[in-house]
């Protein structure tokens, strides 16, 4: 009867095939909803703008003052405001992403393979938004300093060279599975106890994956914020 | 399945995790020490010393979350059992 409860489902996937490749259905549908209620909250609190703001627009303006800041403490005054938007996308849809999965019992809703969850539990998704972030930090020391870009690499001595060159390929795999494993361990942790003590004990650990899902949230963005700026100084 | 390999398998995983949480344990251990030792010495900038543990907590906790996707591939998508 337990085992009805929950279920430890690692590695099962809703599988869809488009044209050839095989796509996490679960993820997919979960990711659109995501960027379904940041959209419609965003649009709804900037449909009419006013100079004393109130209700959604009054805690927008507070979301973005947070996001910007995040951005601002890492990359500095000067250079900051054309990455508050990446910086502030990451860390909404990584926070929405983690407490949707989190709040909401998505066990209630029976898909024939898989099971919906946060889609920050698939390695995809993650390696995809680490990804961006390594693209960015590249665009980002291209457009500032053109080829003079790689002189980094042999900095402060050409014998760091191949560390340098490492650290390329570290950055985004530590970035990905930090998020991926904290994520999926919280998932894993609550089904566990679910298992073994049904009642009340869960409780404080889904709290405490709360806490810790909105902290991996900022940190994605910070250590995102934090190569972006390493790469433009 | 060869029973060895499985064996094996669950043995690391189990070793995966006790291994990396020793060192991360032992860095958290200090950072919040010193981290008390800062708000007994000044109190006011209670705010950011908190700040600045959460996060660096936050890091050294993802040591042990490598260690945990190790053990996790190796319980849920072992490449080794055929």
């Amino acid at each position: 009867m337990f085992f009805s409860l929950a279920a430890v489902e690692v590695g099962t996937h809703l599988y869809w095939e488009l044209g050839g490749l095989v796509i996490h259905g679960q993820v997919l549908i979960i990711t659109w909803l995501v960027i379904a209620i940041i959209l419609t909250l965003t649009v709804l609190g900037t449909l009419k703008l006013e100079q004393i703001p109130k209700g959604i627009q009054n805690f927008l303006e507070s979301v973005y003052e947070y996001v910007s800041g995040i951005a601002k403490d890492q990359i500095g005054e000067y250079h900051y405001r054309p990455w508050v938007p990446f910086i502030g996308t990451l860390f909404l849809f990584i926070f929405v992403a983690n407490w949707l999965g989190a709040l909401v019992p998505w066990k209630l809703i029976k898909l024939s393979e898989g099971e919906l969850a946060a889609p920050t539990n698939d390695i995809n998704t993650t390696v995809a938004l680490s990804l961006l972030t390594s693209i960015s930090y590249f665009y980002a020391g291209f457009k500032e300093k053109g080829l003079g870009f790689f002189a980094r690499y042999i900095s402060p001595t050409p014998i760091f060279l191949p560390i340098n060159i490492l650290e390329d390929f570290t950055k985004p795999l530590s970035l990905s599975f930090r998020l991926f494993g904290n994520i999926l361990a919280d998932e894993i942790v609550v089904s566990v106890l679910c298992l073994l003590v049904p009642l009340l004990i869960p409780l404080p650990v889904m709290v405490l994956g709360l806490f810790a899902s909105s902290v991996q949230a900022l940190v994605f963005s910070t250590l995102s914020a934090a190569y972006i700026a390493e790469s433009i100084e | 399945m060869n029973p060895i390999i499985s064996g094996a398998s669950v043995i690391a995983a189990g070793l995966a995790i006790g291994l990396a949480a020793i060192g991360p344990g032992i860095g958290q251990g200090t950072a919040a020490a010193q981290a008390v030792e800062g708000l007994a010495r000044q109190p006011e900038a209670e705010g950011k010393i908190r700040g600045t543990l959460l996060l660096s907590l936050a890091f050294m906790e993802s040591l042990t979350i490598y260690g945990l996707v190790v053990a996790l591939c190796l319980l849920f998508a072992n490449p080794f059992v055929g």
